[in-house]
């Protein structure tokens, strides 16, 4: 099966050589890579087949089929709006942002030291949001527009302590928005309607506009919530909110929607970045991501992700939500399209939409056409009695696309994108004329002057200006561009150039997620292989590509689990057994679908106690709902009885979930449809290549068995329901990352990095083991694809603690490890495929050099409150500074490694991040000028 | 005369005339790490054995303090919210949480007294 193909890709993505493979399989001492693959992976769970999918085909054949199936796509212009708008993607932002691995390949910002880049970007993201809404504390992005209502919806049932269970629209939302949130809310027991607003509504949502595009007059409602102390939801358009009074002003809350239009790409879908902002009172009730601004060590102000507590990976089922990751990439190219435009550019982008739509409306009215509504912003909807299929039809002859609402109404919604052509086309189909200047129909108006007045909306104006601020960010990043990122349990692989590629293409980039089935043609067979690829990789028989981060994979597939029980008259069965080693994720996703959780021990060694395991199905045998478990285990190892624990679970009526973040242990060595899983989810981001964006985007889709495929999201527009993110496919246009690797791959290719990954863990594992205890191996002392080292012994001798080693790792030039997790003060190492030999040596050397400065801590050389560890990591600032006391030297503390050519030194712009000032007092937003004067 | 009783999960609670001041203990403060934000109960609050009153955060945690017998609440303690390091500094005397009046003083006798707890802790 091997490609014999020239270039073959694989040869490309997987890092070491096969010289650099039988180095380290002599080190390992063992004779094959088959035999080292037979001694970590158990046989029963082997898959003794190759994998059925397409041989690979090598990078320029792989572009070439891709771009036939995808020109197939119709990139008709948008006039659907419905939540999604065309934009101009600024070239300057497309090029040194957008399509820029410095940006794209970093991790989420966990590690502020090396991230102050897009720590602040992001930082600038959430005062952007501020500014347009008005409400102070704006988070760093959610998932999609749908999603952010939905968490504002959360946000303000747990601002009641669960106890008000009533939502009530004030107008209508766009139908995809209405239908994540009905599916959020069913578990939780919450219901929709437009009744009294009473002490039993925890929120009313105003959307602003609605659906329909019209401003209604929502004052009473609005009074009559803050009567009854309900929150105010505002469902607001961010460019409306730049000539229109902010929601803030209107009374709200919480305020929610989408950023795309701010230079992202509809992309059939997404991913795009949603914005959510609230109060001060609701700041510790926001879900997801919060960057805030603190300080370093010598009192320089530096960035961090803030008030990590409530989030589900410290908080598990008591978080504020299951989220994880943000949408970073995308929050970070939409702010640096209004740095781009600065608030004079967004009023005129904002103005000269609205003119074009106060001059439709006009034109229309003149011609005796209806309109719905008399306030708008940038969409109208037209009353066309029993005409509005054949007026579409016309419509689409010249290529343009309007939104059928029903038989009677059309949607026609114009965006920065809409030329005259298109006004006067548009026009046309109705009989009208347009005039030339009609006023505006704004519910209110903004001045020009009250908002984004921060230096940095102002200064890059001149392309120079703007190329430099990004690369200024960008330097002080260390991304996979730069260095290995041996996270564990992230999975940070090569994101491949030829896999990138076709983001940008027009036919995959301009198309809007409700178009007419036959105009996403490209897009149906790119899903449609997707899925049987997905499938037969993982052993299951329907795959759902919808949601859009693996947390929402884990919420879809328990949902599907809760559904599958409801349809068999066993709604009872509402507990999830989760064991205490689980990803936070799991117990915070369980708790959103209605599942009680209940927490099975884990062994000294990992795995899971099957004994507590054993009583607990026992004792809730009658009400179990589902057992999560991770796959190989959070500690890196292949458990040996995972068979049994499914076939336990099943006896007791439950079903298996499998957690699919080590799924790169896995690919073409074992299916967890094989091995008794029932539902499982698939993150993209990490086994299939997505890059992570430093902190997003991401894509989780999941597989299920036969029983469960009824119960997939849907999705509205599908004429179905119980939807968990905003557009059928989710993240649609990143999918050709994963589509380009799988291809490129073929079978083989994919069994093959699977068994690189494990000879790169177990090799590091092997050449650490003599200076760091390595935890949990499997029974022939293996590895999977990570190892976890433990550093507490450093804290008892020398006061060194894994924090310590993680940010001395920065002046070596590396991103730490996964750091104390799972196990408190532990390093979690996966260096994946993708790295070669020679990087993993370097890495290795470092934490060696490191295992040996803590040596001369502990034999007294250095002392344990002076040492290059304690202080670390060094900037240059510090380094180059003519006052150093320290007892050890400039050139110990900065270059460790030395210095070469070939390993340029990584300066971290900051010394260590204070993160107990930056807790204690919160600033997640720039103030404005006026704050200075 | 103040009685000071301990719970398993690390409060303290000083008992005189009926009403108990409720803390957590010095080990459970090192334990989390410098705070850097407390929420409280609401005054009149009423409480059940085991209810989770207060929430403590670190950088890195964030816990639940539990009622540790029924009754009402009578004060809280304002000045640890605006300063939360109070309750690393002076965990068992200024950085105490929430007094309570006690429905049922015969639930103190399972608690632990200070002998009790220091032998938990180790």
């Amino acid at each position: 099966m091997q490609n014999k193909g020239i270039f073959p890709f694989t040869d490309r993505h997987i890092g070491p050589s096969l010289q650099g493979s039988r180095s380290m399989l002599a080190a390992l001492n063992v004779p094959s890579l088959e035999t080292l693959i037979s001694q970590a992976v158990p046989k029963s769970i082997r898959l003794e087949r190759p994998l059925d999918i397409p041989e690979a085909v090598n990078e320029a054949e792989a572009l070439t089929l891709l771009w036939a199936k995808m020109s197939q796509n119709k990139t008709h212009k948008s006039f659907i709006g419905q939540g999604y708008h065309g934009t101009h993607v600024p070239a300057v932002i497309q090029r040194n942002l957008f399509e820029n691995p410095a940006w794209y390949t970093a991790y989420t910002p966990y590690q502020s030291e090396i991230s102050q880049g897009r720590l602040e970007l992001l930082f600038h993201f959430q005062t952007l949001v501020a500014e347009l809404t008005g409400l102070p504390v704006a988070s760093a992005s959610l998932l999609d527009e749908a999603t952010a209502v939905a968490e504002a919806v959360g946000s303000a049932y747990r601002h009641h302590r669960e106890k008000r269970t009533r939502i009530v629209f004030a107008a209508d939302v766009h139908p995809q928005i209405l239908d994540v949130v009905r599916t959020r809310a069913e578990p939780l027991g919450m219901s929709i309607n437009g009744g009294t607003i009473d002490a039993q509504v925890a929120a009313i949502i105003v959307p602003w506009p609605d659906t329909f595009g019209v401003y209604g007059d929502h004052s009473i409602a609005i009074e009559q919530a803050k009567a009854a102390g309900a929150l105010v939801i505002a469902v607001a358009d961010p460019l409306s909110l730049t000539i229109t009074a902010p929601p803030a002003s209107l009374g709200a809350d919480i305020a929610a929607g989408s950023m795309q239009r701010f230079g992202v790409p509809i992309g059939y879908g997404g991913p795009h970045a949603a914005y959510l902002a609230v109060t001060d009172a609701l700041t510790r009730l926001i879900p997801g991501r919060l960057v805030g601004q603190s300080m370093d060590s010598k009192g320089r102000p530096g960035y961090r992700l803030a008030l990590q507590t409530r989030e589900q990976h410290i908080r598990r089922d008591k978080a504020t939500s299951n989220i994880c990751t943000a949408q970073a990439l995308l929050a970070n190219m939409a702010v640096s399209f209004a740095i781009w435009h600065g608030p004079q550019g967004l009023r005129a982008i904002a103005a000269r939409v609205h003119g074009q739509a106060v001059r439709m409306a006009a034109g229309l009215e003149a011609a005796g056409v209806g309109l719905v509504g008399k306030r708008f912003f940038d969409t109208l909807t037209v009353n066309v009695p029993g005409k509005a299929d054949a007026i579409a039809a016309v419509a689409q002859r010249d290529r343009r696309l309007v939104r059928v609402i029903d038989q009677d109404r059309l949607g026609l919604t114009f965006d920065e994108t809409t030329t005259e052509a298109d006004l006067h086309a548009l026009a046309a189909l109705f009989g009208a004329m347009l005039p030339d200047d009609t006023g505006t129909r704004l519910p209110s108006e903004r001045p020009a002057d009250g908002f984004m007045t921060q230096a940095v909306f102002h200064q890059q104006r001149s392309e120079t200006e703007m190329m430099r601020f990004l690369r200024r960010l960008a330097d002080k990043d260390l991304a996979l561009d730069r260095a290995m990122i041996p996270l564990g349990s992230c999975t940070m692989k090569l994101n491949a150039a030829a896999e990138m590629l076709p983001v940008s293409w027009q036919s995959v980039a301009n198309i809007h997620p409700f178009a007419p089935p036959d105009h996403a043609l490209g897009y149906k067979s790119l899903t449609d292989d997707l899925e049987s690829w997905l499938a037969e990789i993982t052993g299951f028989d329907a795959v759902s590509l919808q949601p859009n981060a693996g947390s929402q994979g884990e919420y879809a597939g328990l949902l599907a689990i809760r559904r599958y029980h409801f349809d068999r008259g066993e709604a009872h069965r509402d507990i999830c057994l989760i064991p205490e080693s689980a990803h936070g994720t799991n117990p915070a996703s369980a708790h959103m679908a209605g599942m009680r959780v209940v927490v099975v021990a884990c062994e000294e060694e990992g795995d899971i106690d099957l004994d507590d395991l054993k009583a607990k199905a026992e004792l809730h045998g009658a009400n179990l709902a589902a057992l999560m478990i991770t796959y190989p285990s959070t500690h890196g190892v292949f458990e040996e009885g995972v068979k049994d624990i499914c076939a336990m679970i099943h006896a007791h009526g439950g079903q298996v979930y499998f957690d699919g973040a080590n799924l790169n242990a896995l690919v073409g060595l074992a299916r967890p449809g094989d091995i008794g899983a029932d539902v499982c989810h698939m993150n993209l981001h990490k086994t299939f290549c997505i890059p992570h964006g430093g902190g997003g985007p991401g894509v989780g889709p999941i597989g299920v068995k036969k029983h469960l495929a009824a119960f997939l999201p849907g999705h509205v527009e599908l004429n179905s329901a119980h939807a968990v993110s905003a557009a059928p496919f989710g993240s649609a246009s990143i999918l050709p990352i994963t589509w380009m690797y799988i291809r490129m791959m073929g079978a083989s290719g994919l069994k093959q990095a699977t068994e690189m990954a494990i000879l790169n863990a177990n090799y590091i594992a092997d050449r650490l083991k003599d200076h760091y205890p390595v935890l949990f191996t499997g029974r022939n002392g293996r590895v999977a694809h990570e190892c976890i080292i433990d550093t507490r012994v450093l804290k008892e001798s020398a006061g060194i603690s894994v924090e310590d080693i993680a940010k001395r790792l920065i002046d070596y030039g590396f991103h730490a490890p996964t750091m104390s997790w799972p196990i408190p003060g532990t390093l979690m190492i996966e260096p994946t495929e993708s790295e070669s030999k020679r990087e993993i040596d370097r890495f290795c050397d470092a934490m060696v050099a490191i295992a040996g400065e803590a040596a001369r801590v502990m034999s007294g050389v250095w002392p344990k409150d002076d040492n290059p560890l304690v202080n670390a990591p060094h900037p240059a600032d510090d380094v180059l500074s003519d006052d150093w006391s320290h007892p050890y030297s400039r050139s110990e503390a900065s270059l460790p490694a030395g210095s070469s050519d070939e390993n340029p030194k990584y300066w971290p712009p900051v010394s260590r991040i204070d993160n107990v000032a930056g807790d204690r007092n919160l600033v997640c937003s720039c103030p404005p000028m006026q704050a200075y004067r | 005369m103040a009685v000071t009783y301990f719970t398993e999960d690390h409060e303290w609670l000083r008992v005189e005339d009926g009403i108990a001041t409720v803390g957590i203990t010095d080990h459970a403060q090192d334990q989390l790490g410098d705070l850097v934000f407390v929420q409280l109960p609401q005054v009149g609050q009423s409480l059940a054995k085991g209810d989770a009153v207060v929430v403590v955060e670190s950088v890195k945690a964030a816990s639940d303090v539990y009622a540790p017998v029924d009754g009402e609440v009578t004060e809280v303690n304002e000045a640890v919210v605006s300063d939360p390091a109070l309750v690393n500094s002076s965990a068992t005397a200024d950085g105490w949480l929430w007094k309570m009046k006690l429905s049922d003083s015969n639930q103190l006798t399972g608690l632990l007294d200070e002998a009790g707890y220091k032998a938990i802790i180790g």
